[in-house]
């Protein structure tokens, strides 16, 4: 078990054919992800990797039974991707694309109220099951299949993390990075709630950042409904008032969206927070040894 | 990306916005030419700095006559002017705003910005007009009034007069304000703004609504599709160093440390700041050389980092994903045989093509201490640095 996608999780890349795209199109197929159908529009017929491409997501779907799609479109054209998309009515788009006009995402996420089509990003590195499914930029080789669910707002941190419990052998059940923009889709809360029901999940990394209130938000869900253990990492701790920490989401403005707040929150809530990203392992381990969890979440 | 006052109500009047009529000036003589054509009685002189609290630090004077203006336009122009958003060092004054006086019955408070958590633009409204509107939250938060505005409709007529009537606006300007409100959404918009705060909001003796001051801040992501709005840019209010970077697409921020830093992707660059500081240590800056750097692209970025006097020595932390490390690898050997690299350099490598990565730093003959996690390279590089 897993959350949000897995070995038969059927993926449809679209902006395939733009050199970051196929880089990873390529990356993605040697991890074992089944990918079906690419699209750029101009360009339906031909084929990249021995992956079909379409023109429309439409033809994709109809064609190959593409059930998630990622986005590489560049930002000017990544909302229109987006709700392409959705129209389709496919399960999920992971729109990893950064730098999205933030009035564009307003219109999308409206958009997509009541809609099939959940969105994962944007500006994200995308989605991993470890040894099923791997969709988005994310280096598959510091994965290692098992039990902990980690969701976080940055890239490369939750790289830094995952890298920490593989080499430890603690393995991952699902990875999702949920990007670092101030509009995005899915939140914090909806992938605990989905690790809090899945199965095969035992504890939770959750790796958030300074800016917006989403981890308070989050705590507080975690302090009403999780049943499982949570450890966490705040970015930005360091970062000065008013000044925008590279992610358009990470700035610290009027005094709301501090680190301080952020922590203060998790621990209220029962979450233990890392006193640095290179202890986020630790942490972990310390927590499901004390919760008895240890040789389960261990990979043999 | 921010813009002075007076292009701001340049933007304004665009979209039917009222606001005085005024000049720019860079000069005492242009201050006063200025005066002149506007014929007021009293005219304002205002210092155009990147920053809110202007009038606290002095740096808005009324004038009753053309001598005046001169005086203010002389004390002004070269003035540091420093407010709680400057920060201690201040704010060199150079260009001047010269407006007509308003008969100023009642000042309010209005602005426009994204609520993250419903993820729509808010309007926000108050009858606490001049004040920080931040201590009115605090303080007395019943006080401000919030429109959610849907994207498909945009801002509706019944919401701006309901914000009129909230904010206690005369029953008989009530029109008038509704109708700069909806300017001002409009403005906020089709221009990609990211915050527009009018404050003070005035209604005049002679029943007039009139934005008398307009701060901008505009999203950087959007800048592509606003030309008039990049010509606005003033180099001169942003630090040269993240002007650049922003040439080579790095995202980069001046801090007041020691050590520099170079990291892929935001978090981890936040993250590795964090860290420094953890062990005692003082990062110079943040920067992010994001996830499709070429070698010649980290080269620019180290001499970024290099061209900050007070950087002792540089940490680099990198997490290949899009990244690779072998590009990253090529970028600092060149940089480093470029500048003649003085200061300690303690470099991690993680992630896609690590090991190539490695093997060139390790035959390039530079100096350079590997470190094998975050926290490792973190406390070399303050040890280095003393």
């Amino acid at each position: 078990m897993s959350v949000y996608i897995n070995k038969d999780t059927k993926v449809l890349v679209q902006g395939i054919t733009g050199s970051t795209a196929l880089f990873h199109t390529k990356q993605m197929l040697e991890y074992g992800t089944k990918i079906v159908a690419g699209v750029t529009p101009g360009k339906g017929g031909t084929e990249v990797e021995g992956v079909p491409v379409f023109n429309t997501v439409q033809d994709a779907v109809e064609a190959t039974g593409a059930n998630v799609s990622v986005i590489y479109v560049p930002a000017p054209f990544a909302a229109d991707a987006i709700l392409e998309a959705t129209e389709a009515e496919l399960d999920m788009a992971i729109c990893i694309t950064e730098h999205i006009p933030v009035l564009d995402m307003v219109k999308v996420k409206r958009y997509m109220e009541g809609k099939k089509t959940r969105l994962v990003g944007p500006n994200c590195p995308g989605v991993i099951t470890p040894d099923e499914c791997k969709i988005g930029i994310m280096p598959g080789y510091i994965h290692k299949k098992g039990h902990v669910g980690v969701v976080s707002r940055s890239g490369t941190l939750t790289y830094e993390a995952t890298h920490q419990l593989s080499e430890e052998g603690i393995g991952q059940s699902t990875a999702v990075g949920i990007g670092g923009d101030p509009v995005n889709g899915t939140n914090f809360i909806d992938v605990l709630k989905e690790f809090n029901e899945d199965e095969d999940t035992y504890a939770v990394v959750m790796i958030g950042e300074i800016g917006g209130t989403a981890e308070e938000e989050a705590a507080q869900w975690v302090k009403e409904n999780m049943t499982k253990p949570v450890v966490g990492f705040i970015g930005g701790q360091t970062a000065p008032e008013g000044k925008r920490m590279g992610h358009a989401g990470a700035i610290i403005s009027g005094g709301k969206g501090t680190a301080a707040d952020k922590i203060k929150a998790m621990n209220a809530a029962g979450i233990e927070v890392a006193d640095t990203p290179s202890v986020i392992g630790e942490t972990l381990i310390k927590v499901i040894k004390e919760k008895g969890l240890y040789d389960a979440c261990k990979t043999h | 990306m921010n813009i002075h006052e007076y292009q701001g109500k340049q933007v304004l009047k665009q979209y039917g916005v009222s606001v005085p009529e005024g000049h720019v000036a860079f000069s005492p003589e242009e201050a006063v030419k200025a005066a002149k054509e506007l014929g007021s009685d009293v005219v304002v002189v205002k210092a155009q700095i990147h920053a809110g609290g202007r009038g606290k630090a002095g740096g808005v004077k009324l004038a009753k006559n053309l001598d005046e203006v001169r005086e203010y336009a002389k004390e002004l122009l070269g003035k540091v002017l420093v407010t709680h958003q400057t920060g201690p060092e201040g704010k060199e004054v150079k260009r001047l705003y010269i407006e007509a006086g308003s008969n100023i019955e009642k000042e309010y408070y209005l602005g426009l910005v994204l609520d993250r958590e419903t993820s729509l633009v808010n309007l926000m409204g108050s009858e606490e007009g001049g004040m920080d509107i931040e201590e009115v939250a605090a303080n007395t938060p019943e006080r401000i009034f919030y429109e959610a505005i849907d994207p498909v409709v945009g801002l509706t007529g019944f919401q701006a007069r309901r914000m009129a009537f909230n904010m206690n606006i005369p029953a008989k300007l009530v029109n008038k304000a509704a109708k700069l409100m909806l300017g001002l959404y409009q403005a906020y918009v089709e221009k990609d703004a990211a915050i527009v705060e009018i404050n003070p909001l005035v209604v005049t003796g002679d029943g007039q609504v009139v934005a008398l001051d307009a701060k901008f801040n505009f999203d950087a992501n959007a800048l592509y599709r606003h030309q008039d709005i990049m010509e606005m840019r003033d180099y001169d209010e942003e630090d040269a160093k993240e002007i650049e970077a922003s040439k080579y697409d790095l995202s980069y921020i001046s801090l007041d440390g020691n050590i520099g830093c170079m990291v892929n992707g935001a978090g981890l660059a936040m993250a590795t700041m964090d860290t420094i500081n953890y062990y005692g240590g003082s990062p110079a800056n943040f920067l992010d050389v994001g996830g499709g750097a070429t070698a010649e692209k980290v080269t620019e970025a180290f001499k970024i980092i290099l061209s900050d006097k007070n950087v002792k020595g540089i940490f680099v932390n990198i997490f290949g994903g899009i990244m690779k490390c072998d590009i990253i690898a090529e970028g600092v050997i060149q940089a480093a045989k470029e500048v003649s690299l003085e200061v300690p350099l303690v470099v991690r490598l993680e992630g896609t093509n690590v090991e190539i990565g490695k093997k060139l730093l390790n035959e390039s003959g530079l100096n350079i201490v590997a470190a094998g996690t975050m926290a490792d390279g973190a406390k070399q590089i303050v040890e280095l640095v003393g």
